[in-house]
């Protein structure tokens, strides 16, 4: 089967796509997006979380055939969509107008894997989110990581100003087996008190 | 913020940034972020296919034949491999005994053990013709624990072994036993005023390592292979692998690729050997990925355990004896288990002056799950025994349970009952003091917590208590408890393993600044081993950019990422080649400028900010100056001190490198009618030695605690008498979420271990054993119960 979807931001085809795949496969072994994580393809980890039109969902549990016509921000995404979110765009796409700076299929599809060295990719621009994960220690073997940072932007996004309650609820279905989440709960609380600073600043 | 206090000496000496001793972020935390960072998972080549492994349903089996021939017509498959596939006479692997069949032969000897492995251009192409492979069981008898496996007609598991513990061990269904024998216990036993005894379960934890077993293999013109892979030892894996292949082991090239926590659970190999075999036979890259179904068969777990422990008292309050055993179920393999056993023997009186014991120690082998080594290593159920006895004996006594422990607490100077004196820091006591001292938590913060989660008109916040968001109690029946407990675990392998690791470091001007690059076969696993060696590389050779090599097999080896050791040893490693580097350095520019300045020959040097400098400051000559167009550039092993087997009767012997230590407060609060537990906060003091880099430091910690908690309520692999596995899933095997998971403020002490580089204290594992007693103990203050196993179930608090 053919689907049609944003991801990023761009419009993408995905051909001889087998009824059973599931969102994450495509993105990870279709796209060249392995950003998403699979570490349990039964939805209960978060760790393959994406929006899909906004919402945060878990990609393995989506079939591919789901998304045809929405659209799809991953890791991958998730600078530029902090961006185009700050500069008051329609960032999640859901208003239909793809934007250009998305990761395009044809630098996705060119992403190789390579293995980890000191290139700590310092040019790259980051979100507050993934800033703030990486100054409060919430990274460790980071498979949890990708999940987190979309469904705590997201978070952040609707709630600004959340509680510790609220952090822990709406992160309770991504599990991270290393760092035992207080660092984790540190990098939330830092994004949402930069964001804030950010937006006093702008005086929006 | 607020919670955590971080060590206060940290700003030392280093003139250069980024040395040991600061928070320096991980250099591989941009790419974390960006999901750039490749992990084992992601790797892909053109062309590449997919693995697939059939795994037996049956835990003990007879396997009459095997067919494969439905498999092979399934379009889309290039390879069906079974045991008579094997290339050499080699058919096992094993990381002491080699016992584990690569492909089962004959018979199966646990639920999940490979049988077949399929190699097609689609996963499920793959797993469908693996289901199309038809395997003739026929049912054994199942060995299922201590009786069912040292019965007079047992079935063996491995009759005729003839590995170097079946001549001391007294049935062959019993992997290795440990006495260890020191003073008079029963003449002790005389002595007590009281004495307190029990029997105590563990349940069978899994590492549940978020990232699956996987990898790819590539096959190389050369015949060899080259392997992208997920492990803790690089080199472990590949003295396994190479002969199975019929390899040399030059012929084997194995890469680190991003690995997505390990905890023990990647020690024993998993697809390893399973994807080199499809690539070569297939002569096409193959990548195997495990569910998470599959994981829980992929990989050992930790040693379910049954304990018996007997301790007496004088009136005063002083340890007068103790007895225990200890029985570890091993599984259907052999794995770590005889070093399991080392530890669990060893470290079984806990962190106490006893002089007089009786020990002993064994582990099984049956026909559950393999087991091996997990974060505390046959600790963790010592631990979770000799606490929960320590709060019994005060009791008993009427004393306070933390004055009661620290009266006995070990110190330097204190005699293992190994005969091993500990000669660095024990400060047993201090660390009970601090977590006692904290400030305990407010009472009933569900009443002033706050936000969405308040059930409306009520002010009750019912994330904050017991069942959460399930809304089951307002308050009603939930009663607070406070516990303690403390532990102790050796660091680095002990009992006579070459226990070394090997770092090469090259120094060179790389665009007219000095750069140093680091190379180690040390496996990043999470913990932030390239993180200290950037800081550590930065201290010693003074420059600011620290380049790390991805670890490979084309350097030495790095040793284990576990035993919390790779900061010790691998740290070692670095800080040791540097010294070398730096020493040839310092001869170069003698060489040149020496005739120049006379400090270059009376003073000492070290090098500073990209200079050499004398130690009273002057600076002699820039880096870029003495090096030009020379890299120095050497590869260099290094060893911690040496340590002894254990006697096999006595026990006796300097078996362990370094000991840690870490203890607990837990706050628990007890929902009695429904039998749920909310953990409130989980206080962790410990001693570090030297804190390399406190943010990393206090996440293994609170990462350690959190894995202890998990074992307390909820962890458990469950196994029917059959062997079977009942809950092979994240729906049904619950690890803690961040709901589940307490407030952990860490106490972090650096009393210097002169033994080790920079006075260090390898960190990982302690704060897993004393988690897990301290959250019991706070659940039995709050209800009353006895309850000697954990996981602790609703059904056990409420005698349901
Ligand atoms: S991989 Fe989707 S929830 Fe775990
Ligand atoms: S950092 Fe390893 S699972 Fe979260």
């Amino acid at each position: 089967m053919r689907v049609n979807f944003t991801v990023n931001g761009r419009p993408y085809e995905a051909d001889d796509v087998w009824e059973g795949e599931s969102l994450l496969y495509v993105l990870r072994e279709r796209m060249g997006l392995p950003g998403s994580k699979n570490a349990c393809e039964q939805g209960e980890c978060g760790s393959c979380t994406v929006r899909l039109d906004g919402d945060p969902v878990c990609a393995c549990l989506v079939a591919a055939g789901q998304v045809e016509g929405r659209d799809v921000v991953t890791v991958e995404g998730l600078a530029d969509y902090a961006r185009q979110r700050a500069a008051g765009g329609c960032a999640s796409g859901a208003c239909g107008d793809a934007k250009n700076t998305g990761t395009s299929v044809d630098a996705a599809q060119r992403w190789e894997a390579r293995p980890a060295d000191s290139q700590t990719g310092e040019a790259a621009e980051l979100s507050t989110v993934q800033q703030a994960f990486i100054d409060a220690g919430a990274v460790q073997c980071g498979f949890c990581t990708p999940g987190l940072l979309v469904a705590a932007d997201e978070l952040i996004e609707r709630n600004p100003e959340p509680s510790d309650a609220d952090i822990r609820e709406a992160l309770s279905g991504n599990l991270c087996r290393c760092t035992g989440y207080e660092k984790i709960l540190d990098a939330v609380r830092l994004a949402a008190a930069r964001e804030e600073t950010q937006t006093a600043g702008t005086g929006a | 913020m607020g919670v955590t206090r971080t060590p206060t000496s940290l700003s030392q000496g280093s003139q250069t940034r980024g040395g040991i001793g600061e928070s320096t972020l991980r250099p591989d935390g941009t790419l974390k972020v960006t999901g750039e960072f490749a992990y084992s998972s992601d790797m892909w080549h053109e062309d590449m296919l997919w693995g697939f492994t059939l795994r037996s349903p049956h835990a003990h089996a007879e396997i009459r034949s095997v067919d494969t021939s439905e498999a092979w017509k399934q379009a889309g498959v290039y390879a069906v491999l079974t045991y008579d596939d094997l290339p050499t006479e080699v058919k096992n692997y094993g990381l002491e005994i080699q016992d584990t069949p690569v492909l089962a032969h004959g018979r199966v000897r646990h639920h999940g053990e490979p049988v077949a492995l399929v190699a097609a251009d689609h996963p499920e192409t793959a797993r469908r013709a693996a289901a199309k492979i038809v395997v003739d069981y026929a049912p054994l008898p199942v060995v299922h624990d201590e009786a069912s496996a040292t019965a007079e007609d047992a079935p063996l598991l491995h009759p005729g072994r003839d590995d170097h513990h079946a001549s001391h061990v007294p049935h062959p269904n019993i992997v290795h036993r440990q006495p260890i024998v020191r003073g008079d216990a029963e003449a002790a036993r005389a002595r007590a005023d009281v004495i307190v005894s029990g029997e105590y379960e563990v349940g069978m934890q899994d590492q549940a390592f978020l990232g699956p077993e996987s990898g790819l293999a590539v096959p190389a013109e050369d015949g060899g292979v080259d392997l992208y892979i997920a492990t803790q030892w690089l080199h472990s894996d590949l003295r396994q692998i190479a002969p199975v292949l019929g390899l040399p082991e030059d012929k084997v090239r194995m890469t680190l690729s991003g690995v997505g926590g390990a905890f023990g659970g990647r020690e024993d190999l998993s697809m390893q050997i399973h994807a080199c075999l499809l690539a070569l036979r297939t002569g096409k890259p193959v990548k195997i990925v495990y569910n998470r179904f599959e994981s829980f068969f992929g990989h050992v777990h930790r040693h379910p355990a049954k304990l018996w422990y007997e301790h007496g008292a004088t009136r005063d309050g002083r340890i007068t004896h103790m007895k225990c055993r200890i029985v570890l179920d091993g599984g259907a393999y052999a794995s770590a288990s005889p070093a399991v056993v080392g530890n669990a023997s060893s470290l079984s009186v806990g962190p106490y002056v006893i002089d007089d014991v009786d020990i002993e120690a064994i582990a099984l082998y049956t026909n559950n799950p393999p087991c091996g080594a997990m974060r505390g290593f046959g600790a963790v159920q010592a631990c979770f025994a000799y606490e929960a006895q320590m709060d019994k004996l005060a009791a008993e006594l009427g004393m306070d349970a933390v004055e009661f422990r620290q009266l006995n607490a070990m110190s330097q100077g204190t005699v293992m009952p190994t005969g091993q004196e500990v000669d660095s820091p024990a400060p047993v006591a201090e660390i009970l003091r601090r977590v006692k001292s904290m400030p305990l938590p407010p009472e009933r913060q569900w009443e002033s917590a706050e936000g969405t989660g308040a059930v409306a008109g009520t002010g009750i916040d019912v994330r904050a208590l017991p069942g959460g968001l399930s809304n089951t109690t307002h308050g009603e029946g939930v009663v607070r408890g406070v516990g303690y407990a403390v532990g102790i675990k050796n660091v680095g392998f002990s009992e006579g393993f070459d226990d070394y690791s090997t770092a090469r470091v090259r120094l060179e001007v790389v665009g007219g600044k000095p750069v140093a690059m680091v190379h180690t076969a040390m496996a990043e696993v999470g913990q932030g081993g390239v993180t200290v060696h950037a800081q550590i590389a930065r201290t010693e050779l003074g420059v600011t950019d620290v380049t790390i090599h991805p670890a490979d097999t084309q350097v030495g080896s790095a040793g284990s990422t576990s035993a919390s050791r790779q900061t010790y040893v691998t740290g070692g490693a670095v800080k040791n080649t540097c010294e070398l580097v730096r020493e040839k350095v310092l001869e170069i520019g003698r060489a040149k400028f020496g005739t120049y300045h006379p400090a270059w020959a009376t003073a000492e040097l070290l090098l500073e900010g990209g200079k050499v400098v004398t130690d009273g400051g002057e600076v002699l000559a820039p880096l870029t100056d003495v090096l030009e167009d020379q890299a120095v550039d050497i590869e260099s092993e290094w060893r911690h001190r040496p340590t002894e087997p254990f006697d096999l009767r006595t026990g006796q012997g300097f078996g362990h490198v370094q000991y840690s230590f870490a203890a607990h407060r837990a706050v628990v609060e007890v929902d009695t009618e429904l039998g749920l537990v909310k953990v409130v906060e989980l206080a962790c003091a410990q001693d570090v030695g030297k804190a390399l880099n406190p943010q990393s430091v206090i996440g293994q910690i609170q990462g350690g605690t959190t894995q202890g908690l998990g074992l307390a309520v909820m962890e458990e692999i469950v196994v029917g008498e059959d062997g079977k596995v009942r809950n092979p899933s994240f729906t049904d095997y619950l690890i803690p979420t961040i709901l589940d998971t307490p407030t952990i403020p860490v106490d972090v002490l650096e009393l210097a271990d002169e033994h080790a580089p920079y006075g260090l204290r390898g960190v990982g594992e302690a704060p897993t054993l004393s988690s897990t007693p301290a959250v019991l103990s706070a659940i039995r203050a709050a209800t009353g119960l006895a309850l000697n196993r954990v996981p602790v179930r609703p059904e056990h608090l409420t005698g349901t």
